[in-house]
């Protein structure tokens, strides 16, 4: 196949830089653990109301000194609400829906991923700054979608 | 090309001109229904306004611009091309039949979205459930597009069998690739609606697997965005360059970027699914790596389009680095629009680079960066380019001159500026944290403010992005019914390669690169979706928040 010399130039570079890209994913990925949230666990939504977790979400302590938030999403709330974490610890959040899908977006941050109805997301983060964060649903649930919304509260480590 | 090809009978257009009617009617309504959601996200209070008027439009906006109007206008343009470059339509009886199929399943479902019946979007996420005559209009929409294939299809086995030793025609060898692509993307989304979707929404089973559903939507989803690229690229491989007076920089590397189209774009669906639940980081990692891959042949189309370009500009005596790109023909209406789509085409995919960064993609995740994303590379490289080539093949198809010449040459540059607005507003304001599809960009109050200002400039936008659509709606429609009659029809003429492949090739091997794109696909989703099966599941009744 005949290709020009300045063509194939481009050619290999434009392959040097896919490389170089996915170079950085992977790097990033294994030293660092950064992955999106992948957690495969499964939950029957019909009776989450009874569920030791998901009946009464809430904050609990773990045993390394971060927490674990437990999350039901349904139309159109986020419970429990607002949500209390410690700053600079390991906080582990676990999202379920009880009937469509949402989204759970804590804006500022880049802890995002989807409630879904029959799974349980997980994902574990830190906030390094103290303050008040704006919880968003980021996938249409309905016709008050835009309504649900929940406030993240980081409080200072105790001294 | 065109040379060796007899003129066509009169009226033997006339399928490609009704596909090419539908598509922009579809357009203009869609147009209306984008222009009440910028609004209504910047809280400007229009009469009417309301929840659910909103995401009623939204949902039409979606489904009528990326399932109607774009599939309307490829079946066009590719009866067009297969009349231009073969010569014949074989099976005109089987495209006429799918031509209605495909029209009455499009407006049964948009029925039921404008009775406020299917307001579950374009993704339609299952446990959100439509009204079932959505679902069955989208599958006729999607059986009138196979068949459409197939004449397509048959058209070329019948050239070729009086043409052997010959390489395909290149716009009937990217059609090609585009319908094989196809026909591999729509598996998945006749699984997702024919057996899961349909029977659950005749209330035949009770619950649904939201992410076995999400996963078969995806297996269709991104391959759905190929499928309007490369008709795109058809145009601008071998048409723009003809336009602009040049000639094709490469034609072996036009197919090559063709078959690589075909094998990349289907096996990349979960960079979708990041945020979800149920899917292996490994896998996701790895549908990162495919999702790069394809990045590759739109840089390669970056320099043999460019390239073709610069031809043009050397042929038309420019001698410096850079005058070549003032010779081009700047006014002219296809040339234009389809300068402009590849221009935003060029920060589009860097964005999308972006999205498909596993990791960083938590950032933009369902933000109001992805709508700006996608109206540069969906709304811009792909709508821009249909609108150029529409103004292109109005004239051939119906043997008329364009109406309003100029509302055709300013309205690309209208529909860019308006765009430059509303990307640019959305992909900021996505960045500090805008969900996307809000009815109102408050969240009731909670915003914090962190978005003002730019909502309204997208707004802004959306009403310029709106009066170039009328523009274009307006000069299709005054050409259709008042262009004056040409003495003899304008013809189909298409870039030379610099030098022409005279026999047929590797990349014109469609048998064995589909076999490869098939085993590409498996390798890519058995393993995932037979975890997922194997799992224990709990299956979602319906909800109609709506």
């Amino acid at each position: 196949m005949h290709v020009e010399l300045y063509e194939r130039i481009w050619m290999w570079a434009a392959a040097g830089v896919i490389a170089v890209f996915l170079g950085t994913i992977v790097l990033t990925a294994g030293l660092h653990a950064i992955q999106p949230p992948s957690h495969i666990e499964t939950i029957d939504p019909a009776t989450l109301s009874q569920d030791p977790e998901f009946g009464d979400p809430k904050v609990t302590a773990r045993p390394d000194g971060g927490v674990v938030v437990s999350v039901r999403a349904e139309m159109f709330s986020f419970t429990p609400d607002p949500i209390e974490v410690p700053a600079n610890r390991p906080v582990t959040f676990r999202l379920t829906s009880a009937d469509v899908i949402h989204g759970f977006e804590i804006v500022g941050t880049n802890a995002n991923a989807m409630a879904i109805p029959g799974y349980v997301s997980q994902f574990t983060v830190s906030f390094a700054n103290p303050g008040e964060y704006l919880i968003a649903c980021n996938e249409y649930c309905g016709l008050m979608h835009h309504n649900m919304v929940g406030k993240l509260i980081v409080k200072e480590e105790a001294p | 090309m065109t040379a060796a090809v007899a003129p066509p009978a009169p009226g033997s257009h006339r399928l490609a001109a009704a596909h090419i009617g539908v598509a922009v009617a579809a357009f203009g309504v869609a147009s209306a229904m984008g222009v009440l959601q910028g609004l209504s996200i910047a809280d400007v209070n229009f009469p009417w306004r309301s929840e659910s008027l909103y995401y009623l439009s939204v949902t039409a906006h979606g489904v009528l611009m990326a399932l109607v109007f774009t599939t309307f206008f490829i079946m066009g343009l590719g009866y067009a091309l297969a009349q231009a470059t073969l010569g014949r339509i074989t099976g005109r009886g089987a495209g006429w039949f799918a031509f209605w199929l495909a029209a009455i399943g499009s407006v049964a479902a948009a029925a039921t979205i404008l009775m406020g019946q299917s307001t579950v979007l374009y993704t339609f996420y299952p446990p959100l459930q439509a009204h079932p005559l959505f679902y069955i209009g989208a599958t006729l929409l999607v059986v009138g597009s196979w068949i459409w294939g197939g004449v397509m299809i048959a058209s070329y086995r019948a050239w070729r069998r009086e043409h052997p030793g010959v390489p395909a025609p290149l716009p009937m060898h990217g059609m090609l690739a585009t319908i094989i692509l196809w026909y591999l993307a729509t598996f998945g989304l006749a699984v997702e609606v024919v057996v899961m979707l349909i029977p659950w929404s005749l209330g035949w089973v009770a619950t649904i697997d939201p992410v076995l559903a999400r996963t078969f939507f995806w297996w269709f989803g991104h391959p759905l965005v190929y499928f309007w690229l490369m008709p795109a690229y058809v145009v601008w491989y071998n048409v723009l360059p003809r336009a602009a007076g040049g000639r094709l920089f490469s034609d072996p590397l036009t197919r090559m970027v063709f078959i690589l189209f075909l094998l990349l774009s289907t096996p990349v669906g979960f960079h979708h699914q990041f945020a979800d639940p149920g899917i292996s980081a490994g896998w996701k990692l790895l549908h990162t790596f495919t999702t790069y891959a394809v990045l590759y042949p739109s840089f390669v189309t970056a320099f043999t389009v460019i390239a073709s370009l610069e031809v043009a500009g050397r042929l038309k005596g420019a001698k410096g680095l850079f005058d070549w790109i003032g010779r081009l023909p700047w006014g002219d209406p296809l040339f234009a629009s389809v300068a402009l789509a590849m221009l935003s085409f060029t920060f589009g995919g860097f964005g999308g680079a972006i999205n498909a960064a596993y990791a960083m993609n938590s950032m933009v995740h369902n933000t109001a960066w992805i709508m700006g994303h996608f109206h540069l590379v969906l709304g811009t490289t792909v709508a821009l380019t249909f609108m150029g080539a529409t103004y292109w093949l109005l004239p051939r198809l119906l043997g008329r001159d364009l109406r309003f010449p100029g509302l055709a040459r300013a309205q690309p540059y209208l529909w860019f500026l308006g765009m430059v607005l509303f990307s640019i507003s959305y992909h900021i304001a996505g960045l500090r944290g805008l969900p996307r599809r809000v009815y109102s960009a408050a969240l009731s109050g909670a915003d914090g403010a962190r978005w003002h200002g730019l909502t309204e400039i997208a707004a802004v936008g959306g009403v310029i992005l709106f009066l170039s659509a009328l523009w274009f709606v307006i000069v299709v429609v005054a050409t259709w019914v008042g262009g004056r009659r040409l003495a003899t029809p304008a013809t189909f003429e298409f870039a030379v390669p610099l030098r022409p492949v005279t026999a047929p090739g590797v990349w014109d091997r469609f048998g064995l690169w589909t076999a490869v794109a098939i085993g590409l696909v498996a390798l890519a989703y058995a393993w995932p979706i037979a975890h997922l099966l194997m799992h224990p599941r709990f299956g979602s009744p319906p909800f109609k928040p709506f």
